[in-house]
């Protein structure tokens, strides 16, 4: 009797164990994954349309960085890859090797936000070039003093932080400022977690440093921003919502993406949670702290969606201090 | 003479304190931290913390997923680190032979124990994630950790044994029992309560596991649970929850620790809160169990 009864067991295990294989091809996932710094909008997303499909597509969405992201997108692991920078040349390879098409949209901006600490009296505003002498990599041991970078400035050591050199912003920032990406000195302090970043300049009157806007909107009491002169018009600008908009902040704001793997748009749900993302996009993306691009560019990228454009608008590099408007424009390159 | 034996009492004294200082010191800093989680995280700790899903509102963003992603893998990590923790554990113990060979593979554990998780993550994407093709699921992560812990298993199972007296086996061999009998009625059943304590400490360790879970692809973002693991359908019991992507309560923390709102940190103290609660609870049962165990047993 017993033995008939385990005997039972095992086949009704075995049974379940079919079916849950055959149930995994059925169900209506999409697999997100990729930057870090993208992440909060798409969970935004991701959040808003799983209410609003009342739970029946599954969104997940990970944080692997934006290369380990298309890594993983280039395998065919993941649906759509969140990007805070353009598919670079070695990983449109990858993605070719495995046969892996891709839509790329733009879903909103990213200021970054060169910050000192709110007892500094003497930093009005400061160029690109400026910045450029303090981060680049021939700086490293050499510019240490506040008044090297100009006279009248206090002979005080100067402390940085910045982002890590994992991550989207530390390529940008050193693209934009430095004028190649990843070239930066080494002697400062880095961090992938901001917070770590607005601690430090907190806590030093001499500090400067540069990391994404929305945590300088979290932390204003302690932090204070630095204007940045607009090289093409020479006006020095703040990184308001406004100045990022209209595209007078720059060079340290940028667009940031999600590609969509052309296979997986196919699939309905896929398709309509993308459709979700750039409808909501506008209004999701101010919640999250996040600039939203202007109403005419998500048009424009809808209208590349359902064209279902493939490639990259970027030839496998950044590009720095580019209007949307125009980008979108552009010809799409696949190679 | 005399005075030698003075300075000597003195000696002895002043190692009393330090030992208690150096004590309090380890002591104060668990309260410290303690303290300091729950004026940021208490107020956090309400039902709907733990029934709710993450969200972009700090306000509205709990860790149902999180809290049952950990129990979940914790369930796995147990069923895959007990049987062969502690049938390892009996076989290096009383059945193999003293050669080269066992040297080489108690070495071997000895080392495993000290290896950092992240490599286990490593191993892990290799073998599970690709390999075998389970994917980022519940499963490759409760198999992660269950290796993990399997040299804390195994050592734990191999002291409890060797506890036992050659005597109380020379008894039952007497009687004429085999080998696997003894083990069964006599060896198992009196090291249980250290065999027991090493597994909870193993799995104490195991809950709070960032790296190698992050390694294998933990998601961050996940607003549904595993699929319920009892269905309508014929044959009413489906494994499909093992495939299913999950997220765990240090990767959440994680998470909420890196964004700039001030109310996601409150929610990452409010959740480590959770997690101190949940191995404290373990750590506590561990004791309860070798207590209980210890008073059993009348040789």
């Amino acid at each position: 009797m017993v033995k008939k009864l385990i005997l039972l067991m095992i086949a009704m295990l075995v049974l379940a164990m079919a079916n849950s294989t055959k149930a995994i091809a059925e169900e209506k996932i999409i697999k997100i994954d990729g930057s870090s710094t993208v992440y909060p909008v798409t969970e935004a997303v991701g959040e808003e349309f799983q209410k609003f499909k009342k739970g029946a597509i599954k969104v997940t969405v990970g944080i692997s960085g934006t290369g380990g992201g298309f890594k993983k997108f280039c395998r065919g692991e993941t649906d759509i890859s969140n990007a805070s920078r353009p598919i670079l040349k070695s990983e449109m390879e990858l993605c070719q090797q495995n046969g892996i098409e891709y839509i790329e949209l733009p879903v909103a901006y990213d200021g970054l936000a060169v910050m000192v600490n709110p007892k500094n009296n003497w930093v009005d505003k400061m160029t690109v070039e400026e910045l450029k002498k303090i981060w680049e990599p021939a700086a490293q041991g050499k510019i240490t003093r506040w008044n090297q970078i100009r006279p009248e400035w206090p002979d005080a050591p100067l402390k940085l932080f910045g982002a890590g050199v994992d991550s989207g912003t530390f390529d940008y920032f050193t693209e934009a400022i430095v004028g190649k990406a990843k070239s930066s000195r080494g002697d400062y302090t880095s961090s992938e977690d901001d917070n770590v970043l607005v601690q430090g300049i907190a806590g030093d009157k001499y500090s400067l440093g540069y990391f994404g806007v929305a945590y300088y909107e979290e932390n204003k009491d302690k932090l204070k921003l630095v204007p940045i002169v607009n090289p093409k018009t020479g006006k020095a600008v703040i990184p308001t919502m406004e100045n990022v908009m209209d595209g007078s902040y720059q060079p340290l704001s940028r667009p940031i993406f999600i590609y969509v793997n052309f296979k997986s748009a196919e699939r309905p749900e896929v398709k309509e949670f993308v459709e979700f993302y750039l409808k909501n996009a506008a209004k999701l993306v101010k919640e999250v702290k996040y600039i939203p691009l202007p109403a005419k560019a998500y048009e424009l990228a809808l209208e590349r969606f359902s064209k279902r454009k493939k490639g990259t608008m970027f030839g496998g590099h950044q590009e720095v201090g580019l209007k949307i408007e125009d980008l979108l424009k552009r010809e799409e390159k696949t190679k | 003479m005399r005075d030698k034996v003075k300075i000597s009492k003195y000696l002895d004294a002043a190692f009393a304190i330090t030992g208690l200082l150096f004590c309090l010191i380890g002591i104060g800093v668990i309260i410290i931290l303690f303290v300091d989680l729950f004026m940021d995280g208490a107020p956090r700790l309400t039902l709907k913390f733990f029934s709710s899903f993450p969200s972009r509102f700090p306000d509205e963003a709990g860790i149902l997923s999180a809290w049952v992603g950990s129990l979940l893998i914790m369930f796995i990590t147990a069923l895959a680190a007990i049987p062969v923790g502690v049938g390892a554990g009996i076989y290096l113990e009383e059945y193999a032979k003293k050669n080269w060979f066992t040297d080489f593979i108690e070495i071997n554990i000895a080392n495993l124990a000290g290896v950092p998780s992240i490599i286990y993550g490593l191993l892990a994407l290799g073998i599970f994630v690709y390999m075998l093709g389970f994917g980022e699921s519940i499963l490759t992560g409760g198999l992660t950790l269950g290796l993990l812990i399997l040299p804390i298993v195994i050592i734990a199972t191999r002291e409890a044994i060797r506890a036992i007296p050659q005597s109380i086996r020379e008894a039952s061999y007497a009687c004429g029992a085999t080998k696997w009998q003894t083990i069964r009625w006599h060896v198992l059943p009196y090291s249980m309560g250290g065999i027991l304590t090493g597994i909870i400490i193993g799995l104490s360790r195991a809950i709070g596991e960032t790296a190698p879970l992050v390694t294998i692809g933990a998601l961050t973002f996940i607003a549904f649970l595993p699929s319920s693991p009892i269905s309508s359908d014929f044959p009413f019991i489906s494994f499909k929850w093992l495939f299913d992507s999950f997220t765990v309560l240090p990767v959440q923390i994680f998470n909420w620790v890196s964004r700039p709102q001030k109310g996601f940190h409150v929610n990452a103290a409010a959740a480590s809160i959770v997690l101190m609660v949940m191995t404290l609870l373990m750590n506590g049962f561990a004791i309860y169990i070798r207590y209980r165990f210890r008073r059993k047993i009348r040789w």
